[in-house]
């Protein structure tokens, strides 16, 4: 399923989509602490995160994930915002938990 | 490429979260164009992003030179930090000097240095007290 579809099946609220919206979601993580996901984080997966500074769309880019969810109603800060339109990083908001949005996810793949 | 190299050189700015990862995301994007195996490139982007990370927050800011040749590409972050007292200690998982600001920016879990081993094939620390680190890495293309 593409970024677009996931957004709209999950009722994101956008913050940016860009130019990658029709690409494909092959997988989903977790995680607040960068190293980690730096480690673990795949190529096309929808990265759930509560952490919302520069350092979210670098970490994306790095990682080649598809899309970033900031979960719990936390938004991306100005400069980070900045950086994903920049990077052409899709990135949507919402108000539930990271659990909820994973479990979503699994519907969608 | 045969029998060429392509370098390239960076400047880090001390205590600038904006511009860190500019350098990383530069190289991968060469690496991409070099059409380099895109395992290698997340190997090289990630140890080369932690590393400018560490820079920005213990170092004072630095430069990074780059040579890539089709066999190898070769990573020296130099800083000019304060020196790593002990490196044994700073090598282990979850030991961080990083204080509260750093950490509320996601970083500062004392995984920086082992996950820079963990993606690079060879890694050379030569520090000195009061004058800065050399942290040298190289990721081979076809190391198996």
């Amino acid at each position: 399923m593409t970024v677009k579809d996931i957004a709209q099946r999950l009722s994101l609220t956008e913050a940016f989509s860009g130019e990658n919206v029709d690409r494909e979601v092959t997988g989903c993580y977790i995680g607040d602490l960068l190293s980690l996901v730096m480690s673990k984080a795949q190529q096309g997966d929808a990265w759930i995160t509560v952490q919302g500074n520069i350092n979210v769309p670098a970490v994306s880019t790095l990682t080649d994930c598809a899309m970033v969810i900031i979960a719990e109603n936390m938004k991306l800060d100005e400069a980070a915002l900045a950086r994903a339109k920049m990077e052409e990083i899709p990135v949507y908001y919402s108000e539930k938990s990271a659990f909820e949005i994973a479990c979503g996810i699994k519907e969608c793949l | 490429m045969a029998n060429s190299s392509v370098k390239l050189h960076y400047e880090v700015a001390d205590n600038d979260f904006t511009v860190a990862g500019e350098a990383s995301g530069a190289v991968k994007k060469v690496l991409r164009q070099l059409g380099f195996p895109s395992d290698v490139i997340r190997r090289v982007a990630v140890s080369m992003y932690e590393c400018e990370i560490n820079m920005v927050i213990h170092a004072n800011g630095g430069h990074i030179d780059v040579e890539i040749t089709p066999d190898k590409i070769r990573m020296v972050h130099t800083d000019k930090g304060p020196g790593i007292k002990d490196i044994g200690q700073a090598m282990q998982k979850g030991f961080s000097t990083a204080n509260e600001e750093v950490r509320q920016l996601g970083f500062g879990a004392g995984m920086g240095l082992p996950n820079m081993q963990r993606y690079t094939d060879e890694m050379k620390i030569t520090t000195e007290i009061g004058k800065g680190t050399v942290v040298d890495m190289t990721v081979y293309v076809n190391k198996f």
